[in-house]
Formats: structure tokens, sequence, C-alpha cells
């Protein structure tokens, strides 16, 4: 169930450089079920920005009844979340669109979950519900350079992690497909969050397994209605079907949507 | 008493606000957060015959106190609408306004015909104006002669009231406005976005894959307020504004310029319970101005003093 509510901030701290992890508190908590879900926030009360920022959920803790998003702060409306403190009001929307399936990995089997960037976030939530239900997790986590890499210990805890950077200033050097190349690294479900072409290598490298992909895509309403989001659909790549990114999505099967 | 109930032709509304077209898909997303019941009327999202997969993205754009869009009117089409959308709305007790467009005069009319046909289409809505299709659309809503023709060819096939919308991408929106009376329009609905665009100071191109997107929100509501002003003072046919509603004292804004109901558009996106919220303000606001009823507003900004006086507690 979507709500929204003016959660109140409960820490915020700058994790790495411009990467910023929000912590709120409220009562739509209990409504996050599945991890890769969003929340759509409003920075301010004015009309500057004027639409609200969709946010991924890194972390959910309902004994607390709060969760965190870990975010980078680049453009007008998350550099003006950055500035929120302790104590101050947030108005969020949420939580929205569709996860990451967990039941689609048995118990002691293995899920490979790979992230880039500001992508990552989302599967850390992820990972805690895997590794909760005794699924072996396996993280391949890229960033651009050293001072961007973030929650590295916290991804270490729950399974083996291999941090990548694309300048090679940190741990491995390159793309992470070449990680999971040259690792030789086996898996039966393969989870991801990133950059499009990232997802795309993912997807065409192993189209003969089982993978759910994270989109990112520029949104106005978040909840479906706006048709800002949409995608071709894989078995209709030119026509008129679709799905929305939004309320379909973010993750979607690979080869459910193009992209 | 009642302080929000209006009566348009082919509408009778138990309050003046409604959702705009292409901000409240048809209605489902809507529907998980609040009943639908409680809005005025909904305006559907625009309907072609065929089914549209509309621009690619990006297909939207930020801008100062607005948004750009160039959706494209993606949507399923006349047969999945009227077999599937509009009697999955009819559960609600709400009258829908059904957008009607398309590049070519058979499309419109041939939509009009049988949209106007379900049991829960109250009135039309003709899109004479959207900015964002490559052929036709505009043409239609910017040279009068075209669009008095297509008006008076849909009122002749729609079985309910035939409202036009208006497009502000024009010099002379009295004109325009007038052409469409004289076509046989029952209402206006006005205004549409304006044409606009934003270019990427990284990349040096548009930040809308279509290049051109129309702008929309509260940044247009001046242009929207001056133009429903002439043209309420210009034609018989009652208007529905529309153009950037953020507040219940935007609606009464809009009413003074001359409007009889009033549309809110983008805000859906930034909180999507606005129209409830306003509804819900409407009533305390209108007798603190001194009215019993909303519909006493209307064109207070050019309506004579005695008129008003008449009216006032």
């Amino acid at each position: 169930m979507i709500k929204q509510e003016i959660c109140q901030v409960i820490d915020q701290r700058e994790i790495a450089t411009n990467i910023y992890e929000l912590t709120v508190k409220g009562e739509l908590v209990h409504e996050m079920t599945e991890p890769g879900q969003f929340v759509h926030v409003k920075v301010n009360n004015s009309l500057s920005p004027l639409l609200r920022r969709p946010i991924s959920i890194a972390n959910i803790d309902q004994s607390r009844q709060t969760f965190t998003m870990i975010y980078r702060a680049e453009g007008k409306g998350t550099s003006l979340l950055a500035k929120l403190k302790q104590g101050d009001l947030l108005d969020v929307l949420g939580p929205l669109g569709h996860g990451f399936p967990v039941d689609e990995v048995e118990s002691c089997e293995t899920a490979l979950l790979v992230g880039g960037g500001i992508g990552v976030p989302p599967l850390y939530e992820l990972s805690q519900r895997l590794t909760a239900n005794g699924v072996n997790v396996i993280h391949v986590l890229g960033f651009q350079t050293k001072n961007a890499v973030f929650y590295e210990e916290e991804f270490k805890q729950l399974g083996a992690t291999y941090i990548t950077t694309a300048d090679g200033s940190y741990a491995y050097s390159g793309l992470v497909t070449d990680v999971i190349k040259n690792e030789n690294i086996t898996f039966d479900v393969l989870y991801t969050c990133g950059p499009t072409p990232m997802l795309r290598a993912l997807e065409k490298e192993n189209r003969h397994k089982k993978v759910f992909l994270s989109l990112e895509e520029r949104m106005g309403c978040g909840i479906g209605a706006c048709f800002a989001c949409v995608c071709h659909t894989g078995d209709d790549p030119t026509g008129v079907s679709y799905k929305k990114v939004c309320s379909d999505g973010p993750v979607f099967r690979a080869g459910e949507v193009v992209i | 008493m009642n302080a929000l109930n209006i009566s348009l032709p082919g509408l009778s509304l138990k309050n003046p606000i409604m959702p705009a077209s292409g901000c409240f898909g048809f209605g489902r997303e809507y529907s998980h957060l609040y009943d639908l019941s409680q809005l005025g009327a909904i305006m559907i999202k625009a309907t072609t015959k065929e089914a549209r997969f509309g621009n690619p993205t990006p297909r939207v754009a930020e801008t100062s106190a607005g948004m750009l869009n160039a959706i494209g009117l993606q949507n399923p089409g006349l047969t999945k609408v009227v077999e599937e959308e509009l009697p999955w709305l009819s559960q609600f007790d709400v009258p829908i306004i059904a957008n009607v467009a398309g590049s070519m005069e058979e499309d419109y009319i041939a939509v009009a015909k049988e949209i106007s046909q379900a049991p829960n289409v109250h009135a039309l809505e003709l899109n004479i104006s959207c900015p964002n299709v490559k052929t036709g659309g505009i043409a239609f809503g910017t040279v009068p002669e075209i669009a008095q023709s297509l008006t008076k060819k849909v009122k002749e096939v729609s079985a309910v009231p035939v409202y036009v919308k208006l497009s502000p991408n024009v010099t002379n929106i009295v004109e325009m406005a007038k052409a469409v009376e004289n076509g046989g329009a029952d209402g206006l609905t006005m205004i549409n976005t304006l044409v606009g665009m934003r270019i990427d100071i990284r990349t040096g191109k548009p930040v809308i894959a279509n290049q051109t997107g129309g702008l929309s929100g509260p940044a247009i509501k001046p242009v929207a307020i001056r133009m429903i002003h002439e043209v309420s003072q210009q034609v018989s046919i009652p208007i529905i504004g529309m153009g950037g509603v953020e507040t219940a004292e935007d609606v009464i804004e809009y009413f003074y310029a001359g409007a009889s109901a009033v549309a809110v558009g983008t805000m859906n996106f930034v909180d999507p319970f606005i129209c409830p919220k306003i509804i819900a303000e409407l009533p305390e606001l209108i007798h603190s101005l001194g009215f019993d009823h909303i519909s006493e507003c209307t064109g207070r900004s050019w309506k004579t003093v005695e008129k008003l006086t008449h009216h006032r507690a």
C-alpha cells in the first residue's frame, strides 16, 4: 500500500564523496515488504524543484520503524536533500514499484548481486533478505573511483564481496563483468542494479540464467500515471506494448523489457 | 448547503474539481490512494483510434515551477479504452470526460462517435492542441477554420456535449475560441501546454528526446488566467480552466478569471492527493470570501460590481 507521510530524519551522513546515507522514521516503513522498492521524496516545500525525486531503499528496520536511502548528491534536488539534518522533516511517498523477487532462489543456492555506483544501495536490503533465507550471496560492486566506494564492510558481513573501480584506484580494476569472468564466479540467480550499459552486458552474457534487473529512468509521478518512464517489452520490441519502470518495475526479469 | 455542486452541459458535478487529461491515466493508479468518487469528474488520458506507444524517452524534464513533457499520446487505443478502462471506471460515482485525439479528421470522428456512447462518458474533450504529435494535432488547434470544421463534424457524431481543449500556442486565443463556439462546441477547456525546450549543458542537446515538450505546472498559470479572462468575456459557453493549479486559492483565481470548473494537472504528480485536498478546502475558502456558492465566483474579475454584490451574503 502506497502512503504519503511526513517522515522525520533520524540521521544523515556523507559516506563517500557526494554519497549520502539518509535514515528516516515513519509509519510507512510497515508497508515496505520487498527489497528493491523505492520512495519518491519531495526535497523541500517549494516549487523549485517541483517534482519528487525517486530514491531506492537501501535498508529497512521494522523494529525501529526506519528506512535508509543512499543517494548521490549531484543535481538540484539531491543537493537540497543532502542538507537535511537530524530532526528535519521529509515528505515521502512510498513504497513504490515492485522489487527483487527473493523467492526465485532457494536456500543453499547461490545468488550473485551485481551493483554499479548508485545502483548498489538496493542490493544491501536484498542481500540481507537472501542471507536470512539461507541463500549464499556473492557481491560484485563497481564504483568509479576509490572515493566513491561505500558499504564494503556492510556487504562483506553478508557474503563474499568483490569491489572494482573503473579507474583502478581501489581493489580490482575495470568492469564488474570482467571480475565475474576472471574470478570464475558461478551462481544460480543474478540480481543487478546499475547503469544501463552494465545491465545490458549482464543480460547478454547470462542469456540462459535467471537474471533480475533493476532499471532507472527519469520519472514524473512515480506511481504509473504519467507515462514518463515507459519501455518497450521484450516480446514486442517496436510495437505498442509497454511496461512502466515506476509501477511495473523497477525490477524486471531479463528479457521482459527492452533496455 | 452544498457550496460546490455545478451544472455544465452534459455534466452534473458534485464539485468543480477534476484531474486533467494526461495527468491521471485512466484513474487506476490513483484509485489505490483514494476513492475516485470524491472527484467532480475525471478527464481520462487522450484516446486515439489505434494504440500508440508514444515518443522515445526521456519524455519529461523539470523546469522552474513546471515541467516539460512529450509523452506523445501513449494510450491503449479506442477498443481497449471502451471495453476495459471505461467499464472499470464505472464502479465509481464520477462522470468521465473523454479526451479524444487523432492525427486525421476521420480519427477524431471515429473515436468521438464510439467513445461518446459509453454510459459513464458524459462529455468529450476534443484534443486539438497536443503539441507532441508530429502530424495533425497542433494544426487542428492553431487554424481557426480547421478547428471550427472539426468541432462541427465531431458534434454531429457525438452522443454527449463536446468541450474543445484550446492550445495557448496561438496569437489570438479569442479567435480560436469563437471559431470552435461557432462550430457548435458546448464548452471550452483551456489551456493545454505551452511548447518549450530545455537543453542539457553537458551534451548541448535538448533534454527531451522529442526535442520540444509541453510546459505545464504553476509556471503557466498566469498565461492560462489571462487567456480565460479574455475568452470568457467573448464567448457564451462555459470554460473548464486548467494550468498549474496547486491550491484552493488557485481554483478561485480561475473562477474569477471566468472559469466554471477547474482541472488539476501536473500537481497530481507532486502530491497525488491534491484533488481531494483542494475539494476539502474549498467550502471554507468560498465562505471566507463572502460567497455562498462557488458559481458566484465565475467572472468576478470582469463582471460589473452590481452583478457581484447581488451574489454576496
